[in-house]
């Protein structure tokens, strides 16, 4: 094999190491204000609503909406990491750097959507750490409740990839976090289980994907679900693929990277 | 094997149905700078993008050291640098994690050392803990070249490298570029200002309209359609050019006093010495002369011009 048909693990390891670097530098946006709104959640929702509904399930009402509330900032931070990463370089045209770097589209996509990622599984597990200031927790699957986080993180990361690349302006960079993923993930039984919905409305939520996603995520923890967990693995995963179909598509096109 | 690129039969058609590219076939030798010329929007830039794999071609081949750059991209790909024209660079970056990220992106080990020379050459050294955003526009562009050289590319792609860049900054570009060939690094330059392809190249190109219409040796292109011009400062005003004259088409100034004698090197006209000897048999005396060869600009101008 032509050694210079290797792999660029070098060029994967360069771009995580800048787009973590970037996490450290904006640590207050990337990590502070995460735990400050987790905070405010719980004074709101957990105290405040939660003294009224005392429990859903059988589950303390603040500990129960402590899996939704990681999926939120789950959702939203992975999107935002991951489509500023790929869209600031087209915004600045650095990007022509790493259009004429000798890595592949594969390569890429790891680097960036790793680091993507991992920061914000970072930051989920940060939110869970100050939730445990608040509420008592429990972790009855913490396998599946670390599959569950990282599943999420990388489909969403990818997610958000596309939407960077597809993105021509701000605007619509935030466009699709603002207008879509925000309502369907409060939508989506962060704060409520669905059983608390009137017939019609329980219905039309099941096509919400956040649902399957968050209650499989709260069954990690309570080993309670919406809807079985086996579904909602399902779902996560027919997201993942879908995601990284369109990735694939886009470069082998080259839509809007390269002309 | 000497030409380190060659390209065949490239076109490119944007979307929008622009035609940018018209068939270029081109070759650049080993160890050369070339000089690629031509006005804005001959497409200089989407042919140099094409080589290093910004945009897709729409059809022919191109190939560095023999690797083809779609097959074999990698390959292709880690021989070259590029200094794009726009100054690009995420602006939050320090000089040195920027620089050492190039390096990384195309594949090679980590190596300080060479990423300090390469730092120090261009006198950037002081400021590799700085953030880009704070380097002047001159450090900027310095810092772009430092991020092209910083993984060692055996072809450096210069895109209008001085476009706004002081006179300054301008010659060390020159001088910088000169080392680097003297070091086997070919080196393929576009511009609009010919003085900077008069001044280093080697061999031009010119390209308009997305066709390349003449490739010479700067020295040939020079010889072949440069011109020469006497000019001489008459002691007494003329009226006219005396009639013994007429077959060299002398040029007579408005107040009578200059003449100017057009020639080319080729030319089957008669020479510089006839005319003196035939100006003194017609009496008339001239206080100084001065010749000047045409500069690169003007034939550049005139090769234009025959374009249809």
């Amino acid at each position: 094999m032509n050694l210079r048909a290797a792999p660029n693990f070098r060029a994967v390891w360069a771009i995580y190491r800048v787009e973590m670097a970037r996490a450290f530098r904006t640590v207050l946006q990337s990590i502070i204000s995460p735990v400050i709104s987790t905070s405010l959640y719980f004074v709101v929702f957990g105290s405040a609503i939660g003294s009224r509904i005392t429990e859903i399930d059988g589950i303390a009402y603040g500990a129960f909406i402590v899996p939704g509330l990681m999926m939120l900032s789950l959702l939203t931070q992975s999107i935002s990491n991951a489509s500023f990463a790929i869209y600031f370089p087209k915004f600045v045209g650095s990007i022509y750097e790493l259009l004429s770097a000798p890595v592949s589209y594969l390569e890429i996509i790891i680097a960036y959507v790793g680091g993507a990622a991992t920061k914000s599984v970072m930051l989920g597990l940060i939110i869970l750490a100050t939730a445990a200031l608040f509420v008592p927790l429990r972790i009855e699957h913490p396998f599946w409740m670390i599959a569950f986080l990282v599943l999420t993180a990388v489909t969403f990361s990818l997610f958000g990839f596309i939407i960077g690349i597809w993105a021509k302006t701000f605007e619509q960079l935030q466009l699709v976090p603002l207008l879509i993923v925000t309502p369907l993930t409060f939508l989506g039984g962060s704060f409520y289980s669905i059983h608390m919905l009137p017939g019609i409305w329980k219905t039309i939520t099941l096509f919400n994907p956040v649902v399957y996603l968050i209650s499989g995520f709260r069954w990690s923890f309570y080993g309670k679900a919406d809807v079985s967990v086996g579904v909602s693995l399902g779902m996560t995963v027919m997201f993942l693929a879908i995601c990284i179909a369109i990735v694939a598509w886009i470069f082998k096109t080259g839509y809007r990277l390269r002309n | 094997m000497s030409s380190i690129i060659s390209i065949s039969g490239v076109t490119k058609t944007y979307a929008t149905g622009f035609k940018a590219l018209k068939e270029i076939n081109l070759d650049i030798e080993r160890g050369e700078i070339f000089a690629l010329l031509g006005p804005n929007g001959a497409g200089k830039t989407t042919l140099i993008s094409i080589v290093c794999g910004i945009v897709n071609r729409s059809s022919g081949t191109v190939t560095v050291d023999g690797h083809d750059i779609g097959r074999d991209y990698r390959a292709a790909r880690s021989l070259i640098g590029l200094v794009p024209q726009e100054l690009t660079i995420d602006a939050f970056e320090t000089v040195w994690a920027t620089v050492n990220y190039s390096r990384g992106l195309f594949g090679k080990a980590p190596n300080a050392a060479f990423v300090e020379k390469v730092l120090r050459d261009l006198s950037l050294w002081d400021k590799k803990d700085s953030k880009a955003i704070t380097l002047s526009g001159g450090m900027k562009r310095r810092l772009m070249i430092a991020k092209a050289l910083s993984h060692e590319p055996r072809v450096l792609f210069l895109d209008e490298p001085t476009a706004g860049v002081d006179v300054e900054l301008r010659q060390d570009m020159w001088a910088m570029v000169r080392r680097l060939r003297e070091d086997g690094v070919t080196i393929i330059l576009t511009t609009h200002y010919i003085e900077e392809a008069e001044a280093m190249a080697d061999r031009v190109g010119v390209i308009n309209k997305g066709e390349i219409i003449l490739v010479e040796g700067k020295a040939e292109l020079m010889r072949k359609l440069g011109r020469k011009q006497m000019n001489l400062e008459l002691r007494a005003p003329l009226a006219a050019v005396p009639d013994g004259l007429s077959h060299y088409s002398l040029e007579l100034s408005d107040d009578g006093n200059q003449l100017t004698y057009t020639y080319d090197n080729q030319s089957d006209r008669p020479g510089v010495a006839s005319l003196i000897r035939d100006l003194e048999a017609a009496g008339v005396q001239f206080r100084d002369l001065d010749t000047k060869n045409s500069s690169l600009e003007e034939i550049f101008v005139n090769l234009l011009r025959q374009e249809p």
